[in-house]
């Protein structure tokens, strides 16, 4: 009787065991899952764009849709490039953060400065809504502020002013988490040695902090260098290089979105796209390194 | 102040869409811009946004949960575990547009030779896309409440007998739970608002969702898809579905923090 006992017993638990077991390969199924939508995507753009990458491509402008057909009908390759986009998107990128840096920074240093009172509390709270309203709608806030109102137009201020205010949250949040982990006792020595307190921030807080904040405006960047939605509705897109901030101009992903609605551009979609990965995938990945090298 | 000013100019820029149609608006199921007799309803796009971001949710649930488990669990602390991880945030960093043009030429034929009905676009395949978006909103959370979860607890468990499983079961989950849950919510958050790929995807028609192989649109979708063309009437619309969105996801994010501050 206590011998079957035992058995059932025994049985009882291989079946724990095996359940486990099949758990712990489930998981590790369902992770690879998981993660292989990036090889797959990543392996596709390099195999399908590598071949229209050349100099021509990052110096030239996109040609005309006629150009584009004539060159895919006679077998050959497209001709121009996507340096408009480049230089749009570095244009607003540049734009967006002159405007989020400064003032992320500032509400930043506000926040950590006045930690547990209520304006702070409540900045903070509206700084982390802000970080999850979508871009689109982003996109349409700028439209409503400056197409309409400032440069009677689409142009690359607006379409900046929308980046910028889809960066700002985060740089807050970087640069209050990053002066937080400065120790205290640094700035009452600075302050006991009289330094006034602009200085202190300037000369004390700020370099002390630099590589986190560092690593969250090089993260604000990455997430707004891929962002396409928000630019139809206020940078529009161009076909020439345009520095002039209150005409239209384009952007990498503006130009994959119009490469991508027009059949004789399709070839251009996977080099624009690869480029465009690569940039934000380099930038990711410095600045996690240099988040890394922090601790 | 920015963000007084912004419900301020959306607010603005919608009067003239509620002005016209009330609170119909919201339950009308019609969106006719032609001249004359032009109607607008948001219900479409309320509609479908909510499916597909339901369902993305739904997809994305299995995977995200057991990569945590995987991060902040089985392999927590080793090389495979950082690798997985890097691999998991670069998913975040790939931009929208691109995860749209792999859903149009990988996804979407890939669909279409499974049999989902129809040329691949939809909401199903839009879903599909949204969960492998949101999957590093997910796992990052509740992997990081996850790896928090005192180790005594389970040390306790195990010193009973209980497998790895039970301790998960019974031990990990039940101390973590309400982490998990904001990082869901948080996640859907993002659902609802994305645009590119949706809209590459879901197969842009105005009328409400029969089905989750319908093709739809989502609020996101239809103010990307509809905006180059719009004044009036039709632009005053679209801008008062931006100020839907932004309220709907101003909430989403509002409780998914207010669960995290409550958890601290």
């Amino acid at each position: 009787m206590e011998a079957i006992q035992a058995l059932k017993n025994q049985d009882h638990s291989g079946r724990r065991q095996l359940k486990d077991k099949l758990f712990f390969y489930g998981i590790i199924v369902l992770s690879l899952v998981t993660i292989s939508p990036i090889i797959l995507i990543i392996s596709k753009l390099v195999v399908e764009g590598y071949r229209q990458i050349s100099l021509d491509f990052l110096i030239q402008t996109t040609p005309d849709t006629f150009e584009a057909m004539t060159a895919v009908s006679n077998g050959e390759k497209i001709p121009g490039g996507i340096a408009n986009g480049i230089v749009g998107t570095l244009l607003m990128v540049v734009l967006a953060s002159a405007m989020a840096i400064p003032i992320g920074i500032l509400t930043g240093i506000f926040l950590y400065e006045n930690q547990g009172k209520f304006m702070a509390n409540l900045t903070r709270n509206i700084s982390d809504i802000l970080q999850g309203i979508p871009s689109i709608v982003l996109g349409l806030i700028s439209y409503l502020w400056v197409v309409k109102h400032v440069t009677s137009g689409f142009s690359a201020l607006a379409g900046s002013v929308s980046l910028a205010i889809m960066m700002l949250p985060m740089i807050v949040r970087s640069t209050e988490e990053t002066l937080k982990m400065i120790p205290q006792t640094l700035k009452e020595a600075a302050l006991a040695l009289g330094v006034p307190y602009h200085k202190v921030i300037l000369r004390v807080l700020v370099p002390t902090g630099f590589s986190g904040l560092l690593t969250g405006i090089l993260l604000g960047i990455s997430r707004i260098l891929g962002e396409t939605a928000p630019l139809l509705l206020t940078a529009l897109g161009s076909s020439v290089i345009s520095l002039d901030i209150t005409k239209p101009t384009s952007a990498i992903p503006l130009l994959i979105w119009e490469f991508y609605n027009d059949p004789n551009m399709v070839d251009l979609i996977w080099s624009s796209s690869l480029l465009l990965m690569a940039i934000v995938l380099i930038l990711n990945i410095v600045s996690k390194q240099i988040a890394a090298k922090r601790k | 102040m920015l963000a007084a000013g912004m419900v301020y100019s959306l607010v603005g820029g919608s009067v003239p869409a509620f002005k016209t149609f009330g609170l119909k608006f919201i339950v009308s199921g019609e969106w006719d811009p032609t001249e004359g007799r032009e109607n607008y309803g948001a219900l479409p796009f309320i509609v479908g946004t909510l499916m597909t971001s339901f369902a993305a949710l739904i997809l994305c649930l299995p995977l995200s949960f057991a990569t945590s488990l995987f991060l902040g669990e089985y392999f927590r602390g080793t090389r495979v575990a950082r690798i997985l991880g890097l691999l998991v945030d670069l998913l975040a960093g790939i931009p929208s547009i691109v995860y749209g043009l792999w859903g149009f030429y990988v996804l979407r034929p890939a669909m279409i030779e499974l049999g989902f009905g129809g040329r691949g676009f939809g909401i199903f395949t839009a879903s599909l896309i949204l969960a492998v978006m949101i999957i590093p909103y997910a796992t990052s959370l509740s992997n990081e409440i996850i790896s928090m979860v005192p180790n005594d607890l389970k040390e306790a468990a195990y010193s009973l007998g209980a497998t790895r499983l039970e301790v998960i079961s019974s031990v990990t989950i039940p101390n973590a739970r309400s982490g998990i849950v904001a990082g869901y919510i948080l996640a859907f958050g993002r659902a609802l608002g994305e645009t590119m790929a949706v809209t590459m995807l879901i197969g842009n028609t105005n009328l409400v969702p029969s089905s989750f192989f319908d093709t739809g649109n989502t609020m996101a979708s239809v103010i990307a898809n509809q905006f180059g063309e719009a004044d009036g009437l039709k632009l005053s619309s679209l801008i008062a579905i931006g100020l839907l969105l932004f309220l709907i996801t101003g909430i989403i994010n509002a409780v998914g923090k207010l669960i995290i501050k409550k958890m601290n």
